[in-house]
């Protein structure tokens, strides 16, 4: 218990720069209160897992983050720059942001190389040959270097959500939100998309992710937050988050959930 | 035994005597629609051959010794319609295209512009064609603009075209560009790129692939309807039989125009009703009904 409490606090204690500070986030659509003044950080490198039922506002954070949704309170800080300003070129703030959904939304369109590599050619600019380059080989690195031709209606869904995550880091973010990226697919097909995300943690990608795979947040993540009612009830390293949960609400929650699977 | 042949790629017995059945019933349905056809048909003539008028409109509507003589005039007026056609699809396209965009715009400051577009749709799409053709033919010329010359019909008719039928296409695409789901232009923005290039790279193409049937439907309707400019003066394919009527006293040019418009029509129709199976086959929906 107190061997995997330290572990936990491990890489908080030399924490890079920090990439995401969340301030006292509020977001109200009309007059339904979604978010009720959410604090988050995320240094370099990080995973932050954000847990809770549906409705807590897990994905609404995720959307203020991107700009997405305008924020009605609160402020975001993206390293150190406030871009819940609204002087800020909302854009430019997105390009350094990659988002995933849960439904993937591959351009239906496109064929999957085409997918990775249209932001690259027209926001990054990269010549077409080198997008194709760079495309084909993160997708080598999924093994899907042979549907590179295909149209998403023709893969899975974990090949499609796999093909999603690529056309987000394909822009070198320095942020990578995934909202519940797992959860429209069979259970069958969740680990293939799970070992990518730890694939992405290996090589220094900064994640905040919502999910409902509460032992893949235990594995990976550094910090998991427990969102509830659009408050942050209580928050830790995770295996201090899992192994010895305080508030009797993250408590039920997290008996929920194993009685569940 | 029958699942022995399953494995060998066989059809089972049951399987064997539905095929059976299905093509029974298929050549039933062969002989009954021949049959009906000709009883339909053999009506059809009866009742015109023993109407008391029938000689008579037979000589007056299709005299094949007129419909010789007409048909080069004709053919010289379709290809003047064929030219209005060319210039009033292209300019309907892209006036249409820019009122729909127009339209989708959000910000508060193209609030006037959105209104403004609002009102030429519901203008255009309300007042008939031949009045547009009639306010433009002799309007326009009657501003004695200088710098305009003399402006020739079919090019007045083409501008007609144009302001009437970019109203109907405009709202064909901004339903095309609606039904893109948002989740589409959402994944775009999100990775950076802006709401033009969103549109562009990736509603667009989209909504356009939606639409290609109602598009083909209209350019249907636009083909016949260049025949309308005749009422400015233009010598078309129904001015030309127009003048043919006048000049042998007989109805047969119009027929012949009649026709000309229709063999024209039949290749697009045919590729509407093409592009519509094969969207339908992609989507894959219906099963078999």
């Amino acid at each position: 218990m107190t061997n995997s409490a330290a572990a936990g606090f491990e890489p908080l204690e030399n924490l890079g720069p920090q990439i995401l500070n969340v301030r006292g986030l509020h977001k109200a659509f009309d007059d339904r209160q979604v978010l009720k003044g959410v604090d988050l950080e995320l240094y370099r490198g990080q995973i932050v897992a954000l847990i809770g039922s549906s409705g807590s506002g897990k994905s609404t954070l995720l959307r203020c983050i991107n700009l997405i949704e305008q924020v009605t309170d609160g402020q975001i800080f993206l390293n150190d720059r406030d871009i819940s300003d609204p002087n800020v070129d909302q854009d430019e703030v997105r390009r350094q942001i990659g988002l995933v959904f849960q439904a993937y939304n591959l351009f239906a369109h496109l064929s999957i190389l085409e997918n990775i590599t249209l932001a690259l050619r027209k926001v990054q600019r990269v010549t077409k040959a080198e997008a194709n380059h760079q495309a084909l080989a993160l997708l080598d690195r999924i093994g899907l270097a042979d549907k590179a031709d295909s149209y998403p209606d023709k893969l899975s869904g974990g090949q499609q959500q796999r093909t999603a995550i690529i056309r987000a880091v394909a822009l070198n973010p320095a942020l990578l939100l995934l909202d519940e990226v797992t959860s429209a697919l069979d259970p069958e097909l969740v680990g293939e998309v799970l070992e990518l995300i730890r694939d992405l943690k290996a090589q220094g990608t900064s994640i905040v992710m919502a999910t409902h795979e509460l032992s893949f947040a235990r594995d990976v993540a550094d910090w998991v937050v427990f969102l509830d009612g659009g408050q942050v009830i209580e928050e830790g390293p995770a295996s201090e988050f899992f192994g010895n949960p305080q508030h009797p609400r993250t408590k039920e929650f997290l008996t929920r959930l194993n009685r569940r699977s | 035994m029958s699942s022995e042949n399953a494995r060998l790629g066989q059809p089972s017995e049951i399987e064997l005597a539905r095929r059976a059945f299905r093509l029974g019933r298929q050549r039933r349905s062969t002989w009954i629609s021949i049959a009906s056809t000709l009883a339909f048909a053999a009506l059809v003539w009866l009742g015109l051959a023993t109407s008391p008028g029938w000689a008579r409109v037979q000589q007056s509507f299709f005299s094949i010794d007129v419909m010789v003589q007409a048909i080069p005039t004709v053919l010289d007026g379709l290809w003047l319609n064929l030219r209005v056609l060319f210039w009033s699809s292209v300019g309907v396209l892209v006036f249409g295209l820019t009122l729909a965009l127009l339209r989708t715009l959000r910000a508060p400051i193209f609030t006037p512009v959105r209104l403004l577009v609002r009102g030429y749709v519901d203008l255009f799409r309300g007042i008939p064609l031949i009045i547009v053709l009639y306010l433009v033919g002799f309007g326009i010329p009657g501003l004695r603009l200088e710098f305009l010359g003399r402006v020739p019909a079919e090019v007045l008719g083409t501008v007609a075209l144009i302001l009437t039928y970019s109203a109907y296409v405009a709202e064909v695409f901004r339903a095309g560009i609606e039904a893109v789901h948002p989740s589409q232009r959402l994944a775009a923005r999100s990775l950076g790129l802006t709401y033009a290039q969103s549109m562009r790279l990736v509603v667009l193409p989209q909504a356009l692939r939606k639409v290609a049937p109602p598009l083909m439907n209209d350019f249907v309707s636009l083909q016949k309807d260049v025949g309308l400019i005749s009422v400015l003066g233009a010598v078309d394919a129904v001015r030309a039989a127009q003048i043919q009527v006048a000049h042998f006293a007989n109805f047969t040019p119009y027929v012949v125009a009649g026709l000309l418009f229709v063999l024209l029509a039949i290749p697009t129709v045919r590729l509407t009703d093409w592009i519509s199976v094969r969207l339908a086959k992609r989507e894959q929906a219906g099963g078999v009904l």
